[in-house]
């Protein structure tokens, strides 16, 4: 079997990313949208690491520290906008949220 | 061993990701998004990195998404709506079809990318140290990034402001 490089990383974060990228162009659910962003955050992530590994360098896995620390913070405001959405019109379907569309 | 590994592990979360928008239940997708999680805390074990790997299991599986749990669980939809018919939005049947060659388009780039900035140092990848220390973390954290760490702090305590904020209650 072909030893692991650094390559087979980015690829597999190159993955996940586009599937995250996929999740918030398909889906109709704001919390799914809110999820595929996670998915990306956790791509980038992955990416740090295995950059910072192969370099022999501590600060990829202390610049996915404050993704994460970011992360966390991005979740709990997305979330109560959600919540503050959903008891103005009922629904999380993107499409209702139009009154700041051009 | 650790190539065993890196399969599993990177087969387990890419199947975990596309379930999560694949299917239409929320309370799923948050499930296969811990899976997807557990999988890429494996990967970090595999990059001798078990403090990030524990983090991302307390943190990112534990802690935001129990955020998430509480959210789907508190508003109640478990189906997301069907697409309005013959609405001409960027999420209907053509903007569905455009938006899932887009995602491909970037898979192709990103691949593309990423292998090209990787090749250059890929050979490496066994002289490279092995810097697992949480010691070493600790130190680079409160030394060299002190300001991006005390930046955090006030980010988190906007944050919590923000979202007290959004989601209280009107009263009028």
């Amino acid at each position: 079997m072909v030893p692991l490089t650094v390559n087979h990383y980015l690829a597999l974060s190159g993955v996940l990313f586009a599937i995250g990228t996929a999740g918030v162009f398909l889906r109709r659910n704001l919390i799914t949208v809110l999820l595929s962003i996670e998915i990306m955050l956790n791509a980038v992530n992955l990416t740090f690491v295995a950059v910072g590994r192969y370099r022999g360098s501590v600060d990829g896995q202390i610049i996915t520290f404050f993704v994460m620390t970011v992360a966390a913070a991005e979740a709990a405001v997305g979330l109560a906008l959600i919540i503050a959405l959903f008891r103005h019109r009922e629904t999380l379907s993107p499409d209702a949220f139009t009154a700041l569309k051009w | 061993m650790d190539v065993l590994a890196f399969y599993a592990f990177a087969g387990i979360a890419v199947i975990a990701s596309l379930l999560v928008i694949g299917q239409g239940n929320p309370m799923h997708s948050v499930m296969l998004l811990i899976v997807s999680f557990g999988a890429l805390a494996g990967l970090y074990v595999v990059l001798d990195a078990p403090f990030t790997a524990v983090t991302q299991i307390i943190v990112y599986a534990g802690a935001i998404m129990v955020l998430f749990l509480f959210v789907v669980m508190l508003l109640n939809v478990p189906r997301e709506e069907p697409a309005p018919g013959g609405a001409a939005t960027l999420l209907g049947p053509t903007g569905m079809r455009i938006g899932a060659v887009l995602s491909l388009l970037l898979a192709g780039e990103l691949l593309w990318a990423l292998l090209r900035i990787g090749f250059g140092w890929a050979s490496r990848a066994e002289t490279a140290a092995s810097v697992s220390s949480v010691a070493l973390i600790g130190s680079g954290i409160f030394t060299r990034h002190a300001f991006a760490f005390e930046a955090t702090s006030v980010l988190i305590l906007v944050a919590m402001i923000g979202a007290v904020v959004l989601a209280r209650r009107e009263h009028s």
